[in-house]
């Protein structure tokens, strides 16, 4: 939802790692649920992967945030043309 | 499994060569030498499948004659695409060697999602496949559209990777097993009348997160934005191999695991159908920007990529492979014209045809075969994929259908052509062409033309 509604990149960004999370905790349940241990080693891939993709998403909106002097997601419509 | 590891060292020498090579042609040329050895790689892997039967390495990846041969075919494509493109690449922003090792990376991506038996490679690799095309969405880093096409594509595909964790987690949930080739994965999906509401929201989870990498509507609202701010040289990479190998990795999901509870998906796939076709066409035509028409096109060519993963039989994998390759040479043909290009408003292709007559002549046969055309690859292509279809029996209408759209399609590629070769006007020309270049083009031109021919010849 949060992705969605804020407009904040940073805020978005935070948003997306909670869904994250959502999944990981999910993903343990399931795993204790069917006594498998493989979903377990998947969210230690999915906590490696997330920070990868946070350590990028970051490095863009500070490039981003150098360029126009702020990380409102609207000022992407405005430069749309 | 070997072009696995050769892509993913590659782009680790990529890194190191620009430390220590001064010249940039030198990057350039390394680059050239990685493409050639990893279409040996892949070719190598090829061999292995045929003399020894389908791979199978730890119930992680498996490699049958059909990926294999996908592989060999998107390593020629990535050479032709870095032959034809290096200057352009190495010239996008100050650091030369990154960009080609961003587009190793992203090669490993293409291999494993290829390749993948087990959805924790499924997630890797599309992962692999997405973080480095984020960055080369952003190389330019002086212009304010790279930056926001960067952003924007950052953040839709960090939110569609979530929905994808999603998905599986949810497939795993009602199976209890990431392997899609183990029986207990395969239990699960025998009859639509034994599927769990979990493993249905699953697979409605996975067709949405693989619809927003793919581009295909009403997931597509990012695509235009996205291609036109990246720089003109990555454009084609990511619009056409990254994005073909996620279609690769959805059939053979789709295919393979789903194939029995078709009627639990099959209708969703047959509205995004619609959806991305009528919406790619209609809004291609009314665009001003040629490269901004491609981003465009490239939403309707996945309209038309979608009929292999509705119809999953054995000739929409062969007509996958087809448009793959074809698609693929298409677009790198078109935006190598358009790269040179000063003005990319179809104003700015006037009489063109005068002026570099070679480079007017590939980009129409390219689009050409973009349109559907016969005798070139495209119409073969988007024969193979709509027969499967018709082969399949369902919802014929759907290919009455997709024919009408190629037609709007003809328009705006001709629209194109029409501005080369019979209006007037002084098309000007940023970035000189050489004549290892201008060859380059006839190549690509001319395999395309042979392709239309016979086709025959990448099809197993």
């Amino acid at each position: 939802m949060g992705v969605l509604m804020r407009r904040n990149a940073i805020i978005i960004l935070m948003c997306v790692e909670l869904m994250l999370n959502a999944v990981n905790l999910l993903m343990v349940t399931f795993s204790k649920m069917h006594n498998d241990a493989s979903a377990q080693i998947f969210v230690f891939f999915i906590m490696v992967v997330a920070a990868a993709e946070v350590s990028v998403g970051l490095s863009i909106i500070v490039m981003m945030y150098r360029k126009v002097r702020s990380i409102d997601v609207n000022i992407l419509n405005r430069l749309k043309n | 499994m070997s072009a696995i590891v050769i892509s993913a060292l590659l782009g680790v020498v990529m890194m190191l060569s620009g430390l220590i090579l001064k010249k940039s042609t030198q990057v350039q040329w390394i680059a050239v030498l990685g493409a050639v050895l990893l279409l040996a790689a892949s070719i190598f892997d090829h061999q292995l499948v045929v003399s020894k039967g389908t791979q199978s390495y730890y119930g992680m990846l498996e490699l049958n004659s059909y990926t294999a041969w996908f592989n060999v075919l998107i390593s020629f494509c990535v050479m032709m695409y870095i032959l034809i493109f290096r200057k352009s690449i190495a010239t996008v922003g100050r650091s030369d060697a990154e960009y080609f090792a961003l587009i190793f990376f992203v090669m490993c991506g293409v291999y494993l999602l290829s390749t993948y038996s087990n959805l924790l490679i499924l997630f890797i690799g599309i992962e692999v496949l997405s973080i480095p095309q984020y960055i080369m969405a952003g190389s330019d880093k002086e212009s304010l559209k790279s930056n926001e096409a960067s952003l924007k594509y950052f953040l839709l595909g960090s939110f569609s990777t979530g929905i994808l964790l999603m998905g599986i987690t949810l497939l795993y949930g009602a199976t209890g097993s990431f392997d899609i080739l183990s029986s207990k994965f395969a239990d699960q999906f025998v009859q639509v009348s034994s599927l769990s509401s979990l493993s249905f929201i699953g697979i409605i989870l996975l067709i949405v997160s693989f619809g927003f990498k793919a581009s295909s509507a009403p997931f597509h609202l990012w695509t235009p934005d996205v291609y036109d701010g990246t720089p003109t040289a990555f454009t084609p990479f990511m619009a056409t191999i990254a994005k073909v190998s996620i279609f690769l990795a959805f059939i053979r999901l789709f295919h393979f695991s789903f194939g029995n509870v078709s009627e639990a998906w099959q209708f969703t796939i047959a509205i995004m159908i619609i959806l991305t076709l009528l919406l790619g066409n209609v809004t291609a035509v009314y665009q001003q920007s040629v490269k901004r028409m491609m981003a465009y096109s490239s939403i309707a060519q996945a309209g038309f990529m979608l009929f292999a993963i509705f119809s999953f039989n054995a000739t929409s994998w062969q007509g996958i492979m087809l448009y793959s390759v074809t698609y693929t040479l298409a677009s790198i043909g078109v935006f190598a014209v358009i790269i040179k290009m000063k003005d990319y408003t179809y104003e700015g292709f006037n009489g063109l045809a005068k002026k570099e007559p070679v480079l007017a002549l590939t980009a129409t046969i390219c689009l050409l075969s973009l349109a559907g055309i016969p005798l070139t690859g495209g119409f073969f292509a988007k024969y193979f994929v709509l027969s499967a279809t018709v082969e399949q029996g369902k919802m014929i209408w759907l290919v009455v259908f997709a024919v009408l759209m190629a037609a709007i399609s003809a328009y705006y590629y001709f629209r194109v052509i029409m501005s080369m070769y019979f209006k007037q006007g002084d098309a000007e020309v940023s970035i000189e062409t050489t004549s290892l270049e201008k060859a380059l083009l006839i190549i690509n031109a001319a395999i395309i033309i042979l392709l239309g021919i016979l086709p025959g010849l990448i099809i197993l």
